[in-house]
């Protein structure tokens, strides 16, 4: 294959082919315009092959197929693809930023910009696997900072598009992947698993905490299966600012099984944007590596196993998702409670992986300065989290399954959205008073949310009359793109 | 360009125009027909005039191996029910029609595409492709870059670099796949009236042109008339039964 039709200065489908930005073992970039797009292009082609290496073609193969149909802030936005019988290419959107690449070089962080780092690379994988797409190469030279503060993922010549053929799977003699970010399964040979990314996404928070790699930099196949049965360091030990609550998030990613793994990237984002809320479990405390007599169990009960193609897992995982109920505390919405619990037991009957976020408002009045104290000098934001947990205290729920969220806000609604937005809630479950004429102009809380909530609602009504058989709920699809 | 093809009507009247009216909606341009439009199901006459209507309005149309059989009355390579439905067939066309279906080509060439009803390396011994071995046969048979194809009654799409063996895979209804690359396709298309993959719904694919995506699609019809037919025909009782459960 021969780049004739890429040079600087020359034109290729309208293109006009600028400096040449970067020249590496997989593809060449060059920067290019054309007449009509006013933001950076470049333009990217599999790099130059004295042989036929096939794993280079074939990973192009692969991010043509995926790039096309990825859209949003979280990935570099598509123009126009050249297929193979010229000359391949994909010119794509320049994402003006910092590489994650040039972050290492300050490594270890703080704990604080590791987990705001780590939650804005985990809201990009939301958005990737929401478009069934995996990217099985996440690691710091692969994310873009965008100016305006997004993490935008590139190269997707690793990827997987669970919906389309994988054009890699022939290729599979050797794992694919970046060595020391790999998750275990990919060693084995499975490219179908959405919690892969969470791992490799668990080995770049433990690097960017402790300026260590967990498993190092693995020279050969052999050795790259060390973290089937070898436990990292603990960071915390490496690096004791670390609090255990980074701990724990980043050794459940790490976790060799990925069923002990977050379900899902929103999970994952879950607890990071809400650290303090992440439930503790011995990992959050642990200061040395698992011991020799266990690491020889395991590796000798790895013998033998192998992976190879498998059926994909949806990248949606449907039966995790991360449901938020807003609760209304105040005395009149009491005949709801019931109801409203009885539907998040509905919920949990049927989807044993479900996180409950119990969410109440503290309405702030805007003329209040010091709104944390009752007249009586008492702590109002505590006193509404005692009671908040109060009302979830029947479902019996472990830590790990349900949370519980005051926010202090003025607009009730506007509060209960944002909540649902930055969490990646995948359902609402809300109360609201018997309707009125009156509310049903004025409008209230529950159908403001209704409205502009980015995922499912279900509006939970008391029974209207006494003694009447009633299924008080209403349910809006409120998903702009449900299929 | 958006070309559906449909492949193994086998009489199904209802599966036929069930996926026609789903052509409609999805914006096809025009219709290729892959062969076996006959044998199994109870409305050969009807099928046979709504394809050749077709193709005065520019469809194109691949011989099948029901349709060789009904039209010459030869039917020694097929099992009982096979040969009981096309007996009935035979019985049931007019020489016209039969004509019609004799005449059919074995296939047909279009750009970088080759349309086939059974497979390409050897298509009047009517071979099925089921895995990655007879796919391979095809693939290596033709110089072009897709082959459509159906005869198996069951989805598959298969993709193959030079110099490698095939990979299969089995297609999701609705999810536009990408035929691209520095590579040959292989699509075989489920039936339209009589589905073998254990999903009753009606087969068949849409290929853009333009766009270089292939789309199959599975399309609900009305069983109950379609077996009803074939009770009152006195067919085989096992041609109706196993439109339900798509085996």
């Amino acid at each position: 294959m021969t780049h004739q039709l890429l040079q600087t200065g020359s034109t290729l489908d309208g293109f006009k082919i600028g400096e040449k930005i970067h020249s590496g073992g997989m593809a060449t970039l060059w920067r290019v315009t054309k007449p009509g797009i006013d933001v950076p292009i470049v333009m990217k082609a599999p790099a130059i092959l004295d042989g036929d290496d096939a794993t280079i073609i074939v990973g192009f193969e692969m991010e043509m197929m995926i790039l096309p149909r990825l859209s949003g802030v979280h990935v570099p936005k598509f123009y126009a693809v050249g297929d193979f019988a010229r000359q391949p290419y994909l010119v794509m959107e320049y994402i003006q930023g910092k590489s994650l690449f040039s972050f290492i070089d300050r490594a270890p962080l703080p704990p604080e910009e590791v987990i705001s780092l780590g939650a804005k690379v985990a809201t990009a994988l939301v958005d990737l696997h929401r478009q069934n797409v995996l990217h099985l190469d996440i690691k710091p030279s692969n994310i873009m900072l965008r100016e305006s503060g997004e993490a935008a993922l590139i190269d997707f010549g690793l990827s997987r598009h669970l919906l389309l053929p994988d054009l890699l799977e022939e290729e599979f003699r050797v794992p694919m992947g970046t060595g020391p970010y790999i998750a275990p399964e990919q060693i084995m040979k499975n490219r179908s698993d959405p919690r892969s990314d969470i791992y490799s996404l668990g080995v770049l928070l433990y690097y960017l905490a402790t300026n260590v790699r967990p498993f190092g930099v693995p020279q050969a196949q052999s050795s790259l299966k060390t973290r089937l049965w070898r436990d990292p360091v603990p960071p915390r030990k490496l690096n004791p600012q670390i609090p255990p609550a980074l701990q724990e998030i980043i050794l459940r990613c790490l976790e060799v099984d990925p069923d002990q793994r977050y379900a899902t990237p929103a999970q994952l984002a879950f607890d990071l944007a809400n650290p303090s809320q992440a439930p503790l479990t011995e990992r959050a405390t642990r200061m040395e590596r698992n011991s020799y007599f266990d690491a020889w169990r395991r590796w000798f009960a790895s013998l033998g196993a192998e992976g190879g193609p498998q059926q994909p897992r949806s990248a949606q995982n449907n039966l995790a998702p991360i449901i938020m109920v807003a609760v209304d505390l105040s005395d009149d919405m009491e005949p709801l409670w019931d109801e409203l619990r009885t539907n998040v037991k509905r919920i949990l009957a049927t989807m044993p992986g479900v996180r409950i976020a119990c969410v109440n408002v503290l309405k702030l009045n805007r003329l209040t300065i010091n709104y944390t104290l009752d007249e009586s000098g008492r702590n109002v934001h505590v006193q509404r989290l005692v009671e908040l947990k109060e009302w979830g205290r029947p479902l019996g729920l472990s830590q790990e399954r349900i949370t519980f969220h005051v926010i202090e806000h003025m607009d009730p609604a506007v509060a209960l959205i944002d909540y649902a937005k930055m969490n990646h809630v995948d359902q609402v479950l809300i109360g609201a008073r018997t309707t009125t004429t009156l509310r049903r102009l004025l409008g209230s809380t529950a159908s403001q949310v209704v409205a502009e909530a980015p995922c499912t609602v279900t509006v939970v009504r008391a029974p209207v009359t006494s003694g009447a058989v009633i299924l008080a709920a209403d349910t809006e699809e409120a998903r702009a793109d449900s299929p | 360009m958006r070309i559906a093809f449909l492949s193994d009507i086998h009489g199904n009247r209802e599966a036929l125009d069930a996926c026609l009216a789903h052509t409609e909606r999805r914006k096809a341009d025009r219709l290729v027909f892959l062969g076996d439009l006959v044998g199994y199901g109870a409305d050969p006459v009807y099928v046979v005039d709504r394809v050749r209507e077709a193709m005065e309005k520019g469809a194109l149309c691949i011989l099948g191996n029901h349709d060789e059989a009904a039209a010459r009355g030869v039917t020694t390579a097929m099992n009982d029910y096979a040969r009981a439905a096309l007996d009935w067939t035979f019985n049931t066309l007019d020489a016209d029609a039969r004509r019609f279906l004799q005449e059919l080509p074995m296939r047909i060439e279009e750009d970088d595409r080759l349309y086939v009803h059974s497979e390409a390396s050897a298509p009047l011994a009517w071979a099925y492709v089921t895995d990655v071995a007879t796919a391979e046969r095809s693939m290596r048979a033709t110089s072009h870059r897709i082959t459509f194809c159906g005869h198996v009654h069951k989805p598959q799409l298969y993709h193959m670099q030079p110099q490698r063996p095939p990979i299969l895979f089995v297609p999701q209804a609705r999810t536009p796949i990408p035929l691209i690359g520095n590579r040959k396709w292989l699509a075989v298309q489920g039936a339209v009236g009589q589905p073998r993959d254990q999903n009753p719904l009606a087969a068949y694919t849409i290929y853009d042109t333009d766009t270089n995506e292939l789309s199959f699609h599975r399309v609900p019809y009305d069983i109950e008339a379609a077996a009803q037919k074939i009770h009152a025909a006195s067919l085989p009782q096992i041609l109706a039964a196993r439109l339900f459960i798509g085996r």
